[in-house]
Formats: C-alpha cells, sequence, structure tokens
C-alpha cells in the first residue's frame, strides 16, 4: 500500500497530483495529514508547491473551461471522504482524453462530482440565507454556522460586498475559523477558547447592542404576520429551511 | 463612516421611542400578505462606494414563513387606509379594520436594520390609497429615493404602482427601484368592474404601458450613454386572483401570456383565493383556497416561459382548464400520442423539453452527454430523470417495451394518477354570480 500525504490544501492536492505524474506512481489512496494512516502503509509526503499546483492547473486549462475548474475547488471544498479519489481520477480522464470530457454527464466521475458541486453550492447559498447577524454591544455583526462542507470561502465576496460599511464576523463553528471583516478587509480568525455562544448560536443578552433585542422581536411579529394560516404548509418550510439550520435563526427561538 | 454611526444611534433612540412601531408592523405587513411576488432577482449591483448592500443577480430567500412561502424581502404597505371597496381585498373601505400608516423614516429604518442583520433582501412596498393615487404614489416614491440617496442603500426594492398614478410619478419611482408591478386583480375586465367597481383595466393598464416606456427609453439612452440611469432594470411583475371570479384557465393563460409578450414583464403571480370578506356575496365562498390549481397555472406559466410552449397547446376552446389530477405537460403529452416515443440520442432539444419527466436541466445534460456515446436508460436514471413518467415517452439505447404507442394514452394516465389520492379542489363549489 501506498499512501500520498498531503498537507490538506487544495494547492497540496494538485502538487500530489504532479508528483504522481512526475514519479509516475500511482498511490492507492491520497489523504489530509491530518487523518490516521494504517500500520504497514508506505507513505510519501507531498511538499505544497505552488509551481507544480499551476502546471496542473495550465494542463488542465487546455482542456476544460475556466468555470470546470472553479468547480473542482468547489467540490474540493466538500471534504467528503476520499474526494480526493474522485478528483485524481476526474483530472486523469480529463487530462488523458483528446479533448477532456468535462460534459460527459454519463461518466460516473463527471456525474458525481457534478452532484457533490451541487451539495457544495447548495450549503453555500443556504449560509447566504440563514445567517442571522446579531448586533453585539461593541458595535460588530456576528453570526454563527455549522455548515455541511467547508463553505465559508465561497460567501466571503457576497457579505464583503453587501456589508461593506458595517464590522461583521461569520464563524464556523464546525470548523473553528471565521471570516472577520474590520470595514476595510475581511481575515480569517479562530477563537482560541471555546466560547458559549459557538454551542448555541446565541450571543448572551448582556453582550448584545442595546437595540438588537427589538429589532429581533419585529422581524418574528413580522414573520407571524405575514403568514397566510390557510395555507399553513409545515412540510413545505422544513424542506426550504431545514431544521439544522433552526438553532440559528431569530424566529425559530 | 462617522455620519453612519450617527444614523445607527439616532435610529435605535427611533426604535425605543416608539412603542407603536410593533402594532404598525404587524397591521401593515398582515395587510400586504396577499401580495405574492418575493421576488429579488434580476438586477445585479454591487455596492457602491461603501454604501450598505447589494444585488445579487438571483434571488435568495432568507427565511419561509409556516405557510412554506419564500421571504425575500420585507413586505409591507405604507398605509392600510383606502378610498377603494374592492371586494377582494381586506383592506376595503368598508371594512372595520384598525387603520395605520408608517411614516417614510420608520419604512426606511425598518428596511436598512432588517438589510444590515441579513433577514432580508430589500424592501416590498405597497399601499392603500389615501387621498389620491397621486399622493399616495410620492410617498412611495420618497421611500425609495431617500432609501438610495440619503443612506446609499443598494439593495432591492420593489414599489406597487397606484393605478391612476402619473407618469412623472412613475417615472420617478423607476429610477430608484429595481422592480415595479400593476396588479390586474382579475382575469377579465368584466369580473374587476363586478368585484371592484372602482377600478378598471385602463387605470391598470396605463401605469403598465409607463413602466414599459420608461424601461425602453432607458435601455436606449444607455446605449448611448453608459452613465444613463437606469429604470426598474429587473422589469416590473403583476398578479391576478384565481378562483375569485368564473373565469377558466384559458382566459387566464391567454392574459398572462399576452402580458408575456409585453417587452418589460417579468413576471405574472396567480393568487389562489382566500375568502377575506365572507359577507360579500358576490364572491364565490370557498372552504378552501384553489391551491392544486394554482399550482396546474404556474406549471403551465413555466411551460411557456422555459418550456418553449404556445399557449393554445396548453389550453383553447376545447380544453378550457387544465387538468388537476395531472400536470400540464403530461396532459399536452397525452393529447398528442403521434410525437412520441422521442429519442434521446438524436431528438432535438426542443422535442427532449415536451418529454413529460424531463426538466430542462436534464435535458441540457442529455445534449451535452449523447456526443460522447449512447446514453441508456440507467444513465438517464442517474442524471435525475423522473423514468416513472418518461418511460412511456422515450427510448433510448435498450428501451423500452411499452410506450405511449402501445399502452394507450388513457391507461398511462391511470397508472400515473392511480398511487396518489385524488385531490380536491375546493374550485366552483358555489358561484353566486
Amino acid at each position: 500500500m501506498l499512501y500520498f500525504i498531503y498537507d490538506y490544501t487544495f494547492e497540496g492536492l494538485l502538487t500530489a497530483i504532479f508528483d504522481i505524474y512526475n514519479r509516475k506512481v500511482f498511490p492507492d489512496r491520497i489523504q489530509g495529514g491530518h487523518l490516521p494512516v494504517p500500520l504497514f502503509t508506505e507513505t510519501y509526503t507531498v511538499v505544497s508547491d505552488p509551481e507544480k499546483a499551476d502546471r496542473v492547473i495550465e494542463g488542465l486549462k487546455k482542456k476544460i473551461s475556466r468555470q470546470a475548474l472553479h468547480h473542482l475547488f468547489i467540490c474540493y471544498l466538500s471534504e467528503i471522504e476520499n474526494i480526493e479519489a474522485s478528483l485524481f481520477r476526474y483530472i486523469r480522464k480529463t487530462l488523458e482524453s483528446p479533448s477532456g470530457i468535462e460534459v460527459n454527464f454519463a461518466d460516473e466521475d463527471v456525474l458525481f462530482l457534478s452532484k457533490i458541486y451541487k451539495k457544495v453550492q447548495n450549503e453555500a447559498e443556504r449560509v447566504k440565507q440563514f445567517v442571522r447577524f446579531q448586533k453585539t454591544a461593541d458595535g460588530i455583526y456576528l453570526a454563527i454556522m455549522d455548515p455541511l462542507y467547508n463553505v465559508l470561502p465561497l460567501c466571503s465576496d457576497f457579505f464583503q460586498d453587501r456589508y461593506a460599511d458595517q464590522s461583521w464576523l461569520v464563524y464556523d463553528s464546525r470548523r473553528n475559523y471565521g471570516l472577520f471583516y474590520d470595514l476595510r478587509k475581511t481575515e480569517v480568525v479562530h477563537f482560541d477558547q471555546p466560547i458559549r455562544p459557538l454551542q448555541t448560536g446565541k450571543m448572551e443578552d448582556e453582550h448584545l447592542d442595546e437595540s438588537e433585542i427589538a429589532f429581533q422581536r419585529l422581524w418574528n411579529d413580522y414573520l407571524k404576520a405575514i403568514t397566510i394560516r390557510e395555507r399553513k404548509n409545515l412540510r413545505l418550510q422544513r424542506q426550504f429551511m431545514p431544521k439544522r439550520f433552526w438553532k440559528y435563526l431569530t424566529e425559530k427561538q | 463612516m462617522k455620519l453612519n454611526l450617527l444614523l445607527t444611534e439616532h435610529s435605535f433612540i427611533f426604535a425605543c421611542m416608539n412603542p407603536q412601531i410593533f402594532d404598525k408592523l404587524k397591521l401593515l405587513a398582515e395587510a400586504a400578505k396577499f401580495d405574492v411576488s418575493c421576488a429579488s432577482s434580476g438586477t445585479t449591483r454591487s455596492n457602491a462606494q461603501k454604501g450598505i448592500g447589494s444585488a445579487a443577480g438571483w434571488g435568495v430567500c432568507h427565511s419561509f414563513t409556516e405557510d412554506g412561502r419564500c421571504v425575500s424581502l420585507l413586505k409591507i404597505m405604507l398605509t392600510n387606509y383606502c378610498i377603494y371597496d374592492c371586494g377582494y381585498c381586506a383592506n376595503r373601505r368598508s371594512n372595520d379594520i384598525p387603520r395605520t400608516t408608517f411614516s417614510v423614516s420608520e419604512i426606511i429604518e425598518l428596511t436598512i436594520e432588517f438589510y444590515r442583520r441579513n433577514y432580508i433582501e430589500g424592501l416590498f412596498l405597497s399601499s392603500g390609497i389615501v387621498r389620491n393615487a397621486d399622493y399616495t404614489m410620492e410617498r412611495m416614491a420618497r421611500v425609495a429615493k431617500d432609501l438610495r440617496t440619503i443612506h446609499r442603500y443598494n439593495g432591492y426594492i420593489h414599489l406597487k404602482t397606484i393605478p391612476g398614478a402619473s407618469r412623472e410619478l412613475i417615472g420617478e419611482a423607476g429610477l430608484y427601484a429595481d422592480r415595479l408591478s400593476c396588479n390586474v386583480e382579475l382575469p377579465s375586465e368584466q369580473s374587476l368592474k363586478f368585484i371592484a367597481p372602482d377600478k378598471d383595466y385602463q387605470s391598470i393598464y396605463r401605469p403598465m404601458h409607463y413602466i414599459q416606456q420608461g424601461f425602453l427609453e432607458s435601455k436606449e439612452e444607455k446605449k448611448k450613454f453608459r452613465q444613463a440611469p437606469r429604470f426598474a432594470p429587473a422589469g416590473q411583475s403583476t398578479q391576478m386572483i384565481i378562483g375569485a371570479s368564473p373565469d377558466d384557465d384559458n382566459r387566464i393563460l391567454h392574459l398572462a401570456n399576452a402580458m408575456y409578450q409585453r417587452p418589460a414583464m417579468r413576471r405574472v403571480y396567480y393568487s389562489g383565493y382566500i375568502p377575506v370578506n365572507t359577507y360579500d356575496n358576490r364572491l364565490p365562498a370557498l372552504t378552501a383556497p384553489p391551491l392544486v390549481r394554482e399550482n396546474r397555472l404556474y406549471q403551465a406559466d413555466w411551460l411557456m416561459r422555459f418550456y418553449h410552449f404556445k399557449v393554445d397547446e396548453i389550453v383553447n376552446e376545447g380544453h378550457p382548464n387544465l387538468d388537476l389530477d395531472i400536470d400540464p405537460k403530461l396532459a399536452w403529452a397525452l393529447r398528442n400520442p403521434q410525437f412520441f416515443p422521442v429519442d434521446v440520442n438524436t431528438a432535438d432539444y426542443e422535442m427532449i423539453l415536451r418529454v413529460p419527466g424531463i426538466g430542462t436541466k436534464s435535458a441540457q445534460l442529455i445534449v451535452a452527454s449523447r456526443r460522447y456515446g449512447n446514453l441508456s436508460s440507467e444513465h438517464l436514471r442517474k442524471m435525475g430523470i423522473v423514468m416513472k413518467r418518461a418511460k412511456y415517452f422515450i427510448t433510448c439505447r435498450e428501451l423500452p417495451l411499452f410506450t405511449v404507442q402501445e399502452v394507450k394514452p388513457e391507461r398511462i394516465r391511470e397508472l400515473l394518477t392511480l398511487p396518489a389520492k385524488k385531490k380536491k379542489d375546493a374550485e366552483g363549489l358555489m358561484l353566486n354570480f
């Protein structure tokens, strides 16, 4: 058994693929350094190298559209079990076919990755939908989320463009990092210690801006008022707004 | 930055000082709830000079109410006072209900504070008519203008236009709003005059025409000067009430089709009638809103807009109403078995679109993938095609034994409606015309 171990970044994965072609050895598995390796497994540690990664990208660009290339990155963000294998097979088929396989949805890997892409995109969309900022006493708009996939990188531009004149923090409690915007730029931040709101999704009242509770109440009242009772359909509501988001929703407390 | 801090500071004092705001919001949101449109799509606008907000191009639904409807916009009325007495409307003059009015600054504040918390994509402002059409329209346009110019707000704004409003005020509204709308309310003028005697089609079509003109003129201007102001870039929409009048689906869909021929018209909404004024015997007594019929109308609407169906193929004199048990695409296929089965490996995209069980996305996947090789039914299933319906209407690599040619249309109809319980619709139980 041969395992390629990489640093769990997209660049690292592309470097691994470069090394595979360069060394002409095919590993049984490519996996991130944080995962355990079974006993008696031969390992090769990939050293991330932007130049090597670029060469893989250049190769791919000749066969697939920029869009499809970006989709590969999005699939990578799914972090699902052994996504590396699917990505590697896709890239290999692409490089080895005369004109690419981008839209051949009869191919298992193409279809599989197109589905993963959709799932990750949907999750990013849901973060944009269901983030609820709470205004804190120091004027920062704070929201906590635990998306299934690592989608904050896909939401960063959206929030930065939209909320350009307010300081905000969107925190992924599952992966323990957040995006913080300080009116100039967006940065990645971590809480060193687990703070309570990370579990509950709620800030304690004493840390909130004085007007916050009033606006939360107004929002709840508003949603109740626009419901048409004659058309009640809770199943439909849950379908669009899955229960796992409810703990972060002001209106579902 | 300083200015902005001042504004938010001011706003919170305002909200706390005025406890009436809670009651007002409840009343004026309740009053606006029957407007269906909640679309926030159609405009892409990035944030200008570090103001607040953007429009994403596609809509974002931020919440869903218990009726399963998307909440994308803060949908409220400026006031629920009204000088009109329309039979289908809860805010009609003759109803004895609590009345209230938002001030312009209250609406602005609610919009911005909700927006900052990512509750909404923007504002949908409608209004009862006070004094006269222009007085009301002027107030509404001012909300939009202040949001854009004073508060540097770049989010979505949808304004209802008031029937009878002047060209100047609609022109003003269009400069600041993304979308303007004017509801035709009922599918025929005869029904409208009967139920809402204060209104006629002319008072509705005229503002629609102004919007269209403004939209087209601004498009022309834009060609000459890039900086020319945009006019309602997301176009206009309209809405009609279904099941409050005896108009059939043929009438409704032909009217919708005529609307879609207008260059700026983006959406026609169908709103199943919910009896709000049960004492008014010009309106039918329904036990439940005609939700199935409403759903079928939307499906038919989609067929016209995305599936290249002509309205006459969906409804006509011979088939004036949509079949409530099966969707209109399947109904068309069963009425026209001579076009099937379709070979997915060779047929035109247009024809694949017409197969029941294949949507626009699947049709695109099929057309893209078949260049690489013949598609089998297993491929189709994996791509997400609903084989339960599609199998009677297609051939592919190995399929099929029982297409619509072997199994008769009547039998397919039976097979496909069998497991689902027969749906009841309250439609047409009692019509007191």
